[in-house]
């Protein structure tokens, strides 16, 4: 058996850019399992909670990330969904494979596999376009394909469904419950309260930086904590 | 007017006649550029990538000094190369001066510059779209690099096309280092430059009418052969 990755631990954490916080200090565990959603204003720092986690942003004064295993490996089995999907100039069946194409595996088995990714999220017949031509609801299943194909054990998401319509929305959310179902341990960030209600086992609420709440799903929309998320719920303007 | 139509016709009667001389100037131009092209672009295109991917201290410096170098005076390339090639310069064991070799060394040193600019114009807007999924990827630094000169490849060809331009058209450096010799070194270009000279415009005219179509058939056949300006392609 592999050592797994999880839980991450957090321990004060700050990410800086040009002599301002725009995150932490952060003190948080992230767990071996569930599904987490990040939410909270626009410039709160969901993003860069998310790259942070992912190891994309430096850490700075005495903070820590602390995985299972040293940091180089945990990197390799872990992925990210941006908010706008990254499509390479490349066919689409390409852009799915090249995660294997990096880490060793032959081109053929790489195409392959990819193959089998893109029938999976439903883009079979698009496989020979250039991935750039795709529409936002394909390139986002491209991306997610491309993100689980090395089956990650973290999967991050930052507001994937943003520019999204309800249809597109819906089948991406059908595919990443089944990823998490296979046990891929999932850390969203959304705006859609929603989706967050949809999907959400515990909510990460932050603010300004902070987390303020990291609480079950059905506890959080209940009975939020602080005031800030209560009026987030209710669809208050939060500043 | 009249030198130009009369340039005209010649230019067609050499061509018609397939004039032996024209011909083995034009394949010697051809010769020429073709092997500086392509060698200035082995070093051009991954050094104008590891520009943009790579942060080093004087990076700014270097690139400024590239761009700078775009604009290097062929003449005083040619100068420099016949003096480094020369029977007392420090290569002149070689013997290369007056050969086609010499030439093609001066040209390399007049396009490389040119091609690593361009180079690292096109593949710092590709890394810049590509750097967050390549670095989320965990690529290595030479993957990242391979994945940016394939997946720019078509923008790389206009470097490369861009480098062809230059030296196809060039006469400054080739002049000095090459000498003009017949059936040795002569090229379109020197040619034209000394049929000018002699007074003899209509054959000149010709000569650079032939260089024209030269460079528009090779930058077609190059489209052509990479299926680049296809719609939906890059």
């Amino acid at each position: 058996m592999v050592t797994s990755i999880l839980p991450l631990d957090v321990k004060n954490a700050v990410v800086r850019r040009r002599g301002k916080t725009l995150l932490g200090p952060v003190t948080t565990t992230v767990s071996d399992s569930g599904l987490s959603i990040v939410m909270g204003p626009n410039g709160a720092g969901k993003t860069t909670l998310l790259r942070l986690l992912h190891g994309m942003e430096r850490v700075s004064r005495g903070g820590s990330l602390r995985w299972q295993i040293p940091e180089e490996e945990a990197r390799a089995r872990q992925a990210f969904v941006f908010q706008a999907p990254i499509m390479m100039r490349r066919t689409a069946l390409d852009n799915v494979a090249y995660p294997l194409m990096t880490h060793g595996v032959s081109k053929k088995e790489a195409r392959q596999r990819a193959g089998a990714w893109l029938e999976r999220v439903g883009l079979t017949d698009s496989a020979q376009k250039q991935a750039t031509v795709l529409s936002g609801g394909e390139r986002q299943k491209l991306a997610l394909a491309r993100a689980l194909i090395r089956k990650p054990e973290i999967l991050f998401l930052d507001e994937p469904c943003a520019n999204l319509d309800g249809r597109a929305t819906r089948e991406f959310e059908t595919l990443l419950m089944q990823a998490f179902k296979d046990g891929t341990r999932v850390v969203m960030s959304t705006h859609d309260i929603g989706q967050a209600r949809r999907l959400a086992e515990d909510v990460w609420f932050i603010h300004h930086g902070l987390i303020l709440e990291q609480t079950p799903a059905a506890e959080f929309f209940a009975s939020p904590k602080t005031s800030e998320a209560r009026a987030f719920i209710n669809g208050d303007i939060v500043e | 007017m009249n030198e130009l139509l009369a340039g005209l016709l010649e230019a067609g009667r050499l061509i018609v006649t397939v004039d032996a001389d024209l011909i083995e100037i034009s394949l010697r131009s051809l010769q020429v550029t073709l092997t500086a092209v392509a060698i200035a672009s082995a070093i051009g295109l991954p050094l104008g990538c590891w520009l943009a991917v790579r942060r080093f201290r004087f990076r700014r410096f270097v690139i400024a000094t590239m761009n700078a170098l775009m604009g290097l005076p062929p003449v005083v390339v040619g100068l420099i190369v016949y003096l480094l090639l020369s029977r007392a310069g420090p290569f002149g064991v070689f013997g290369l001066l007056f050969t086609p070799t010499a030439m093609i060394i001066a040209q390399v040193i007049i396009l490389t510059p040119l091609i690593a600019s361009i180079a690292h114009q096109a593949i710092r807007e590709l890394w810049a779209q590509y750097h967050d999924l390549l670095i989320s990827m965990n690529t290595t630094r030479w993957q990242r690099i391979a994945t940016l000169l394939w997946d720019g490849r078509r923008a790389l060809l206009t470097a490369s096309l861009a480098g062809f331009g230059r030296g196809i058209g060039e006469v400054g450096a080739i002049m000095i280092v090459g000498g003009n010799i017949d059936n040795a070194t002569r090229v379109l270009t020197t040619a034209i430059s000394l049929e000018t000279g002699k007074g003899n415009f209509s054959l000149a005219l010709a000569l650079g009418f032939v260089l024209i179509g030269l460079a528009v058939l090779v930058n077609l056949l190059i489209h052509t052969l990479s299926r680049t300006e296809v719609s939906g392609r890059w």
